[in-house]
């Protein structure tokens, strides 16, 4: 298990926190979508959850405890702590190393630097990119990738890590609607292995599909949380700055104009 | 007034990865065009051509008629501003004030009309209040904001967005959305490259699918998202919008956005 108590955290530089009290659990095999306004806290929640935030970027945990399976992740050495858990940004262009040649080369360098054997290297960068359907790609130059691409190579070089525990904000901002459900399919087969997957979405159409459970988050606060069908119907998200699902807006849609939203079912 | 003109562009990488192959476009002044297409079709590749960042390998470039060759890239960018897909690519200013400032001034603008250009474009993109605080404490969503609000300023005849929706909330895309009609009531032209397909059928007027370097489809969203043009968008992995497929399953005809779908039932079926 995943877990932030109570958590309150402060960038360094700034007086005051920028999460407040913030409670969720992750367990593994499950996948928890955050949603929220820009701003509200979403990348931050992503930063502390990985434990990036304090760990690498400083500042602090002004309440409450991140913990993996029972152990803080606070003080922990960060090549320790990414065995358990691993984080993809936003932005593909903050990720990419930089110094691979390939991007064959860019999703073993996880591997590599845990240690493996070359043999086990190898099958895990060849099984990554399959999975994302990107094998044409392994011997482009990552520099050369369009948006897109870059974010499938990150994912590739996430999955290749193998950890326990994934934190993914808006994985597939920049993704084609194609390479969209691609990802969403590859990230339900990686909770079937027993992954815990913690994903930020303004996709509202994609986390109906693949979530368990949301969480809504508002100035730095859980709003709401519960189980995803019921949270992306609920009247207040919109309120929340959350776009709700396709279906649903067709449904009120309808609603308003006297018509039958039974219409769109089936 | 510009015209843009592509008349069988084609490209090819230095590393031999062919982006574009025989492209006809042709963009009368005042459009709004939405570049449709999986990732590296090559809608990048392609509106780099528009202000000379990059030279057809093959083919021409024409602004109003005339070939682009001799022209410098200085002189095609004040032609056309290019917004780009990642924001740090193009952000270096330490206020935001500063950064949506730095085109219309290299465009040697008065200082009067900078500022009013300036604060027109804050405004739109909602960032006036936080105008003067530096573009790296706010996140990734506002950054892209601040890189099309900064292109929007320049008041170039032609706008280029490069996915201008990535990472934006609900209220983001409706800044987005006024952006690009704010620019076409003022007589630009405005292309923008996405993949947001309920934005781009919301918003635009004419729609182009790109497939390997090639445009396979062109024309209205409700030409483009319509029944019979499907299998064309499957072949570039695109799916059309929920109301389009929902309409054509209860045989409404073509209907690409909620607001059509709604209408098309109503008039079916309304009291």
């Amino acid at each position: 298990m995943l877990r932030l108590a109570a958590v309150s955290y402060r960038y360094p530089g700034y007086a005051t926190p920028v999460l407040h009290d913030v409670t969720l659990e992750l367990a593994p095999g499950h996948i928890v979508g955050v949603v929220g306004a820009n701003e509200s806290g979403k990348s931050t929640l992503c930063l502390v959850a990985s434990g990036l935030a304090p760990g690498s970027i400083g500042g602090e945990l002004t309440s409450g405890t991140v913990d993996i399976d029972g152990s803080p992740t606070t003080g922990r050495p960060l090549h320790e702590l990414a065995t358990h858990v691993g984080i993809g940004f936003q932005n593909p262009a903050t990720q990419l190393s930089g110094v691979s040649g390939s991007v064959f080369e860019e999703v073993a360098l996880g591997p590599m630097d845990l240690g493996l054997p070359a043999r086990e290297t190898v099958a895990r960068t060849k099984a990554a990119l399959a999975t994302l359907g990107i094998e044409e790609l392994a011997e482009r130059a990552p520099r050369r990738l369009s948006g897109g691409q870059g974010q499938l190579v990150v994912l590739a070089s996430l999955l290749a890590m193998r950890s326990p525990y994934l934190v993914l904000d808006e994985p597939t901002a920049q993704l084609d609607p194609e390479g969209t459900r691609l990802v969403g399919e590859a990230l339900r087969r990686l909770a079937g292995t027993g992954t815990g997957l913690l994903i930020t979405e303004h996709k509202t159409d994609l986390l109906a599909d693949i979530c368990d459970r949301l969480v809504v988050i508002d100035g730095g606060r859980l709003v709401a949380e519960g189980p995803a069908e019921e949270i992306l119907s609920e009247p207040a998200l919109e309120g929340h700055g959350v776009e709700p699902p396709t279906a649903v807006r067709l449904e009120r849609a309808l609603v308003e104009r006297g018509l039958d939203p039974e219409l769109i079912r089936g | 007034m510009t015209r843009l003109s592509l008349e069988r562009v084609g490209f090819v990488y230095p590393d031999g990865t062919r982006a574009l192959e025989a492209v006809d476009l042709d963009v009368e002044t005042g459009a709004s065009v939405a570049i449709i297409g999986q990732n590296g079709s090559g809608k990048s590749t392609l509106v780099r051509h528009l202000d000379g960042l990059l030279r057809p390998t093959e083919g021409r470039v024409l602004h109003d008629g005339a070939d682009t060759t001799r022209l410098r890239t200085a002189a095609m960018a004040s032609v056309v501003g290019i917004a780009f897909q990642d924001p740090g690519r193009q952000i270096f200013s330490r206020r935001i004030r500063d950064e949506v400032a730095f085109g219309p001034r290299i465009l040697g603008r008065s200082p009067q009309r900078v500022a009013a250009s300036v604060a027109a474009a804050l405004e739109l993109v909602g960032l006036t209040d936080v105008a003067d605080q530096n573009p790296y404490d706010s996140g990734y969503s506002r950054r892209k904001l601040l890189a099309l609000a900064s292109v929007y300023a320049m008041e170039t005849p032609v706008v280029v967005l490069d996915e201008p929706t990535t990472g934006q909330d609900a209220r983001g895309v409706a800044r987005v959305a006024a952006l690009v009609a704010t620019s076409i009531a003022a007589g630009r032209t405005v292309i923008a490259i996405s993949h947001d397909m309920r934005f781009v059928a919301e918003t635009f007027a004419r729609v182009v699918v790109m497939h390997r370097g090639r445009i396979v489809l062109d024309g209205s969203p409700a030409d483009v998202f319509a029944e019979d043009a499907w299998p064309t968008l499957a072949s570039t992995f695109i799916e059309a919008p929920l109301p389009a497929r929902l309409g054509a399953r209860l045989g409404l005809g073509s209907t690409p956005t909620e607001r059509a779908f709604v209408d098309a039932v109503a008039a079916r079926h309304g009291p």
